[in-house]
């Protein structure tokens, strides 16, 4: 389920992200518990504690005493804009070298972005 | 429980085993210890649970174990053959003896693990196959409860399926009932996530103890152009090299800062991590030959 090369804490902090960017975790939805995670996951409890605690520092979630953890009503439009401002060079930037490497002019790469622009993809 | 390792010497004969070995475990996790064949594993794990008079000192919880028949009804060692048990013995009486011993042992727990693992319970313990003579060693050290349980090379002779059902029943009981686990292991790769501690030893020694997710973020692989990554590990610590033609990839032990990593991308050098197990192979001394 994880790879073992990368701390898995990262890893499930990754995966709750992409699942609030994606709305499947919605804004102050209880998110499964550390032990929750740790039986479905088979990894360390504190590993999952570890990831959670990440998300709680980083205000993507919200801790209720004795209850939970609950996503942060805040949380899904302070990942977009954090995913904004890391597109173009992690996403768009490597497209171009790529594109570049194997012959592909950029201005065929523009064209089929304004194709999807026009909804003709 | 709390475990605390002083100068633990162990010897048989010419051999040492564990030579001059100290640590401490905070207590109430799951410790991976690693080390290759004849690395001193069990004999450290007899020395903690108390089985032999330690030259050094092993504390539990702030007290001596050995001849201390107090901390002894506290801990539970797994040997992978259920060595303690005679071989002529049902299991029933196996477990009979094992929750004789155990101050904590939860008897309904050990006949659902023996249900689970299918063992029979009026067999003879030389009768079941080495599968499940291991799948009782795990029912007797789950089921102890003990504030120390060892489980050495728990997993010998299970089949992929019964690994994976040792794991669930594992994790799902330790986080029910947190306590001190000690586990070896050669499946490092299976069982690496669901350690939250490891200690590796080798030819006796301590050779670290990490967190395992801090050691994941330790080790980097580093590939690019020969003459580039030579230039970039200058004055790393290097684990392992090989190389393909023009290219090499090093394995590099130690976190890199942002200034490395800047370099790193100015050199079109590619990063990426190293799996436990890599880093375990890398870390003990390699089969036939010097570090």
């Amino acid at each position: 389920m994880f790879d073992d090369r990368s701390p898995i804490y990262r890893q499930i902090a990754d995966r709750i992200k992409a699942d609030v960017l994606s709305g499947v975790l919605k804004a102050d939805e209880q998110v499964m518990s550390t032990n929750q995670y740790a039986a479905y996951y088979r990894i360390n409890p504190a590993t999952a504690a570890k990831a959670f605690q990440q998300l709680v520092d980083e205000r993507v979630l919200y801790k209720k005493r004795g209850i939970g953890m609950f996503v942060s009503t805040q949380a899904r439009d302070m990942l977009r804009a954090q995913g904004r401002e890391s597109f173009f060079g992690e996403v768009v930037d490597p497209m171009v070298a790529e594109a570049r490497a194997i012959g592909i002019p950029l201005a065929d790469v523009i064209r089929r972005i304004e194709q999807h622009q026009q909804g003709d993809m | 429980m709390r475990v605390d390792v002083q100068g633990l010497t162990v010897r048989y004969g010419d051999v040492t085993a564990v030579d001059d070995m100290s640590f401490s475990l905070s207590g109430n996790k799951i410790y991976g210890l690693l080390g290759r064949n004849g690395s001193g594993k069990t004999s450290l794990m007899s020395a903690l649970a108390g089985y032999r008079k330690p030259s050094g000192t092993v504390q539990l919880d702030g007290r001596p174990v050995f001849e201390n028949a107090a901390a002894m009804r506290q801990v539970c060692l797994v040997r992978h053959t259920a060595d303690a048990a005679d071989k002529g013995d049902k299991v029933s009486h196996v477990l009979e003896y094992g929750a004789a011993w155990r101050d904590t042992w939860d008897n309904p727990y050990a006949q659902e693990l023996v249900e689970l693992f299918k063992i029979p319970l009026k067999s003879k313990v030389g009768e079941l196959s080495l599968g499940q003579r291991s799948a009782l060693g795990v029912v007797i050290g789950l089921a102890s409860r003990s504030p120390l349980t060892m489980l050495d090379e728990s997993h010998l002779g299970m089949d992929t399926p019964t690994r994976y059902a040792f794991y669930d029943a594992l994790l799902t009981d330790f986080m029910a009932h947190p306590r001190t686990i000690i586990i070896s292991t050669h499946l490092i790769e299976e069982l690496a996530s669901l350690l939250e501690e490891v200690v590796i030893i080798d030819g006796g020694r301590l050779v670290l103890q990490e967190e395992a997710d801090v050691l994941r973020s330790r080790g980097t692989e580093v590939t690019g152009n020969s003459a580039d990554v030579d230039e970039f590990t200058a004055g790393l610590t290097v684990l392992s090299s090989k190389s393909l033609g023009r290219s090499k990839s090093a394995m590099v032990y130690g976190g890199l800062d942002d200034g490395q990593l800047v370099r790193a991308r100015q050199l079109g050098l590619e990063l990426g991590p190293i799996a436990l197990q890599d880093l375990f192979v890398h870390l003990t001394e390699p089969v036939g030959g010097k570090r």
